[in-house]
C-alpha cells in the first residue's frame, strides 16, 4: 500500500475566474463569466449548443486569449496561455473532437505526455518507463492490459477508446484540476456506465474536475456543483436539483414559458 | 458470363502475415540466430556496401554523378526530417543555399580550409536558417510552406542587387577537396550520419513528440510541451543537414554562386520524398537515389528528356503511391498469399 499523498484542505479555492468575456467579431461567445472551483470538488458546466460551454474551456486553459477578465490556478495567473504553460502549472484538459495522435500506438500517445517536463519535475527528476507508466494509464481508464488495442494505431480505433485516450494522456500530467470537454459525448449508454466509475475514483482521489456536458443525467449523479451558460452568459450555479429547478435553466433548455 | 468470372475473383483476397522473427515482438530483443542476425542488417548493410563498391567501380563520370546524388539524398532527408515534425518545406534551397554560402564566404574571405569550413558551415546554417524561420514557427501547412518557399528566391534577388559575395559572378577559384576518393568517401559518411542518425532520433521518445506535433499540435500543448522549441530543434536539425550539403557542394564545384538558391534544390527533395515514400528518411534517400541517376541516363535524349521524365514521375506516383520504400518494406517484412474468402 502506498501512502495517500497528503491532500491540501478541500473548500480552498484552486481555480478563479473572475469577468471572463470573449468577442469573436460581433458575437460575444463568453460574457462575464465569474466563478470559483474548490479543491476536491466536480463542477458541471451544462447550457444548450452554442452557450460558449467549449470557448470557456479555451479560455481557461489559454487556448483563447479572453477579451477581459482572469483565470488564475492556486493564485497564478494563468490568463491567456500559452495552452503548455497552463498544462505545466497543473490544468489539463481533453478535447471534446477527440485529438489523438493518429500514426502513433494507442499507448505511444501517452508517452508523449509523459515525455513533458512536469512529468519529471513531480517525479522527482526521473522519468522512469515510460511504456511501462503509459500501459499503467490505459488501464486505469479502462484499456485491458496488454491487450492488442493499445499497440494499435491510434487511426483505427473506435471513438470510445479515443475518448479514454484523450482522458490517459490527460492523466499522464498528474494534473491538479482536470477539465473534461464532453467527455461523455458520442459514448452509448454503456460506454458511459463504465467511464463514470473511472471519474468517480478520480473524485476519491481528491482530483478537481470541470466537466462540460450534455449527458445532464449521467453529470448529475456525479456533479458536486453546475453552472448554467445561455448565450454565453451564467445564468445559474449550484447544486444540481436546485438549479434545474429554475425556471431560466428550464426555459433555456426546453424554451421558455412566457413565449407561449 | 462476365459478372461470373468477376465473382470468382472477389472470393480470393490477398493475405499478409508478419515474417516469424522474434525480434519483432516489442520488448524481446534477443537475436536467436545468424539468420535473424542477418534479416535485420541485411537492408541496412546492403545500401552502405552498394555503395561504396559503386563509388569504386563506377566511371568517373558515374562517380560524380553519384556524389551529387548522396547531396540530393541528404537534401531529401533534410525535407522529411522537417515534414515529420509538422513543418512542410517548400524551399531545401535556403538550407542548401545557406551552407554553401557560408563555406564559400569562411574560405575566400578568410581563408579557412574545408576541415573547418564544413563544420562551421553546417552549424552556422543551421543556427541561420533557424533563426530566419523562428517568427513563422507559429504557422502551419501552406502558410508556413510559403514563407519557406519565398527566403531562398529574396536572398537570391539580394545578392543579386547588392552585389555582395560577388554578385552575380559568385565566389570561385575555392579550395577543393584533397583527393576525389576523399570527396566521395566524406558525402557517403555524412548521409549514412544523417540518415541512421536522424532515423534513431525519430524512434525515441523525442521523435514521438515531433511525430505529435506533425500530428496534432494542440494535443501536444495540451500536454504541456512548448511545441516552438521542439519544432525549432527539429527545424535546426532539418537545416543543418541541408546546410552540410550546400557546404560540401561548395568545395566540390570550388565555385559557389546565386544558383545554390534555385527551385531545383527545392523541388527535387520533394519529389524525391513522393517517389521514395514519406515519414521515414530513408525513403526519400531512396527516392533521391532513383531521380538523379535516371534524370542523367535521360541526358542523352534531348528536348524530349523531361518530358520522360515527368512521364516517368507520374508512373511512380500512381503506380506506387506509398512510396518505393514502403513498398520494398512490406514485401520484405510480411508474406503475401491469395486465399478464399468465406467457404
Amino acid at each position: 500500500m502506498t501512502e495517500p499523498a497528503p491532500q491540501p484542505p478541500r473548500d480552498e479555492i484552486i481555480l478563479a475566474v473572475e469577468g471572463l468575456s470573449k468577442r469573436f467579431g460581433g458575437v460575444t461567445a463568453v460574457d462575464d463569466v465569474s466563478f470559483n472551483v474548490k479543491q476536491g470538488e466536480l463542477l458541471g458546466v451544462i447550457g444548450p449548443n452554442g452557450s460558449g460551454k467549449t470557448t470557456l474551456v479555451n479560455l481557461i486553459t489559454g487556448f483563447l486569449q479572453p477579451s477581459t477578465g482572469r483565470v488564475s490556478l492556486k493564485g497564478q495567473d494563468i490568463t491567456g496561455g500559452p495552452p503548455y504553460r497552463t498544462a505545466e502549472l497543473g490544468l489539463a484538459r481533453t478535447f471534446q473532437m477527440v485529438k489523438p495522435f493518429y500514426q502513433l500506438p494507442a499507448f505511444k500517445n501517452v508517452v508523449v505526455a509523459l515525455f513533458s517536463p512536469r512529468v519529471k519535475r513531480l517525479a522527482g527528476g526521473a522519468y522512469g518507463d515510460r511504456d511501462a507508466v503509459a500501459k499503467d494509464l490505459l488501464e486505469e481508464v479502462g484499456f485491458e492490459r496488454d491487450s492488442w488495442v493499445i499497440n494499435k494505431q491510434a487511426s483505427v480505433l473506435p471513438h470510445g477508446y479515443l475518448k479514454r485516450l484523450e482522458l490517459a494522456r490527460c492523466l499522464a500530467l498528474r494534473p491538479e484540476v482536470l477539465v473534461l470537454d464532453e467527455l461523455f459525448s458520442g459514448l452509448s449508454l454503456a460506454e458511459v456506465a463504465s467511464l463514470v466509475p473511472v471519474i468517480e475514483k478520480l473524485m476519491v482521489q481528491g482530483m478537481t474536475i470541470i466537466m462540460v456536458e450534455h449527458r445532464l443525467k449521467e453529470l448529475f449523479r456525479i456533479a458536486d456543483r453546475v453552472l448554467v451558460l445561455n448565450f454565453g452568459q451564467k445564468i445559474a450555479e449550484g447544486v444540481p436539483a436546485e438549479v434545474m429547478a429554475q425556471p431560466k435553466v428550464r426555459g433555456a433548455y426546453l424554451g421558455s414559458e412566457s413565449e407561449d | 458470363m462476365a459478372a461470373q468470372d468477376t465473382s470468382k475473383q472477389v472470393t480470393r483476397r490477398r493475405e499478409r502475415l508478419d515474417r516469424g522473427i522474434k525480434v519483432r515482438s516489442e520488448d524481446i530483443y534477443a537475436l536467436n540466430s545468424w539468420r535473424e542476425a542477418l534479416y535485420l542488417l541485411a537492408p541496412r548493410a546492403l545500401p552502405v556496401v552498394a555503395l561504396v563498391l559503386l563509388q569504386l567501380l563506377a566511371p568517373e563520370y558515374w562517380q560524380r554523378v553519384l556524389i551529387s546524388t548522396t547531396v540530393f539524398a541528404l537534401l531529401a532527408i533534410s525535407w522529411d526530417l522537417a515534414a515529420s515534425s509538422g513543418m512542410v518545406c517548400l524551399g531545401q534551397a535556403l538550407f542548401f543555399g545557406v551552407g554553401a554560402y557560408l563555406a564559400g564566404i569562411m574560405n575566400h574571405y578568410l581563408g579557412l580550409p574545408p576541415g573547418l569550413t564544413l563544420p562551421l558551415a553546417t552549424l552556422g546554417g543551421g543556427v541561420i536558417c533557424t533563426v530566419l524561420l523562428l517568427p513563422v514557427l507559429r504557422l502551419r501547412g501552406i502558410y508556413f510552406a510559403m514563407f519557406t518557399l519565398i527566403l531562398p528566391l529574396m536572398i537570391e534577388r539580394i545578392i543579386e542587387a547588392t552585389k555582395v559575395f560577388g554578385g552575380t559572378e559568385g565566389l570561385s577559384g575555392l579550395t577543393p577537396f584533397a583527393h576525389p576518393l576523399w570527396e566521395s568517401f566524406l558525402t557517403m559518411a555524412a548521409l549514412w550520419v544523417a540518415l541512421f542518425g536522424l532515423r534513431r532520433i525519430m524512434a525515441s521518445d523525442y521523435g514521438l513528440v515531433l511525430k505529435g506535433i506533425n500530428d496534432n499540435d494542440r494535443a501536444v500543448m495540451s500536454a504541456a510541451l512548448n511545441i516552438y522549441r521542439y519544432k525549432a530543434q527539429a527545424l535546426f536539425l532539418a537545416a543543418a543537414t541541408g546546410a552540410f550539403a550546400g557546404a560540401f557542394m561548395t568545395h566540390s564545384y570550388r565555385f559557389v554562386g546565386m544558383p545554390v538558391f534555385a527551385l531545383d534544390y527545392s523541388i527535387l527533395p520533394i519529389a524525391s520524398a513522393a517517389v521514395g515514400g514519406l515519414g521515414t528518411l530513408a525513403g526519400p534517400a531512396l527516392g533521391a537515389f532513383i531521380l538523379v541517376p535516371l534524370s542523367e541516363m535521360l541526358r542523352g535524349l534531348g528536348g524530349l528528356r523531361i518530358v520522360i521524365y515527368a512521364v516517368l514521375l507520374v508512373v511512380f506516383t500512381v503506380g506506387l503511391p506509398e512510396g518505393v520504400f514502403h513498398y520494398l518494406r512490406r514485401k520484405y517484412t510480411q508474406f503475401e498469399r491469395w486465399t478464399e474468402v468465406g467457404k
